[in-house]
């Protein structure tokens, strides 16, 4: 027996989370870098948008990845022959990253080199359209990939994920002549969900668009920065 | 979802720390324009919280429409992605939303156990 008693909390459902992620980004801002949250579905092209954008950047700005993967360490060992710091991140079952994963992954960082040394945090999340736009990590920016070859539609049946997106990238634009793609299309429906989101096309095979990527990520990353960033000898 | 979930009731549970709750009802609000389904998160739930001390709680989800408000004319409407999100009203992309993307615990319903009153000492005198 127990007299009945109700709550009222209003409390996000999200709130553990949050606060890990919060504690994320405090370290992030002490250390004066800029960390983007990198999200896609399976085969997009996170890994390849890495490879070509850590070995045209890495003379510019030090950077570092965490590399999300459910259960292998492939897409590390792509990233690690860049000659880039990268820590692995295996999920397990788990189909995202969340805070804790990350909080764990800055610690194994933190073992190998001085973060403050950093400009860039790239966090590779695990590939999946639903989840990962969700679950909050400490990042400055959210980026969202989406391949010509998933099709048009993909910003109206994963909304959410291409809402949340700070910038989304429209890669493998090199196999458009090959597919009954609309390209304006994908973009018009990105635009649909979010309105105000910047969006580039890619091709990490030819290096179409790259430029202007990496002109983003420069003002992003002097946005966030401070004093702002300085290149590299 | 749902280990996130478990994670807040623990910590609303030990602010009640050292008495122990018995949750007969957790209610939330979930928008529609989350990643959340609510139909697989009351199965997950009542799965994962069996034997624990959550076992016997009732998960009661309110779903929450999403609603977005055209930012030209600001009449409110309900986006629909067959329609690319856009409003009625002035064919504009889906700006501002209202609700929808709610992912909250709105209250929790519990008991304490009653202690069992001491039994009554006996009365010595024997008219009683």
């Amino acid at each position: 027996m127990h007299m009945p008693l109700e709550d009222n909390l209003g409390l996000n459902l999200l709130a553990a989370n949050q606060h890990r992620a919060d504690h994320n980004r405090a370290h992030f801002d002490a250390w004066n870098l800029l960390c983007l949250n990198v999200m896609s579905s399976p085969g997009a092209g996170k890994t390849s948008l890495l490879e070509r954008s850590l070995a045209a950047l890495s003379s510019r700005w030090a950077m570092a990845v965490l590399e999300g993967d459910m259960t292998t360490l492939l897409d590390a060992e792509r990233l690690g022959a860049v000659g880039i710091p990268v820590v692995p991140i295996t999920t397990g079952r788990a189909c995202h990253l969340d805070a804790a994963m990350v909080s764990g992954g800055l610690k194994l960082l933190q073992q190998r080199l001085d973060p403050a040394e950093l400009d860039l945090l790239w966090v590779e999340n695990v590939g999946n359209l639903v989840c990962p736009a969700e679950f909050a990590i400490g990042e400055h920016r959210k980026v969202a990939l989406l391949s010509v070859t998933e099709g048009d539609d993909k910003p109206l049946k994963y909304p959410v994920m291409f809402r949340e997106a700070d910038c989304v990238l429209i890669t493998k634009v090199d196999l458009l002549p090959h597919l009954p793609v609309d390209v304006e299309r994908i973009e018009t429906h990105i635009r649909q969900v979010n309105p105000h989101t910047a969006v580039f096309r890619l091709s990490a095979t030819s290096g179409e668009g790259f430029d202007a990527w990496h002109d983003w990520l420069g003002t992003q990353l002097n946005a966030v920065q401070s004093p702002p960033a300085l290149i590299h000898a | 979802m749902t280990r996130c979930l478990l994670l807040s009731m623990h910590e609303w549970k030990q602010q009640h720390a050292p008495r122990r709750p018995r949750v007969n009802r957790v209610h939330l609000e979930v928008g529609t324009f989350t990643c959340v389904e609510p139909d697989q998160l009351v199965v997950t739930w009542s799965d994962a919280v069996k034997g624990t001390w959550l076992d016997g709680s009732e998960l009661v989800i309110e779903t929450v429409p999403l609603v977005g408000r055209c930012v030209r004319c600001q009449a409110t409407y309900n986006p629909d992605p067959a329609d690319g999100f856009h409003s009625p009203c002035c064919q504009h992309p889906m700006e501002e939303i209202v609700s929808g993307r709610e992912l909250r615990i709105r209250s929790v319903a519990y008991g304490f156990e009653t202690a069992t009153p001491p039994p009554t000492a006996s009365c010595p005198t024997p008219a009683c």
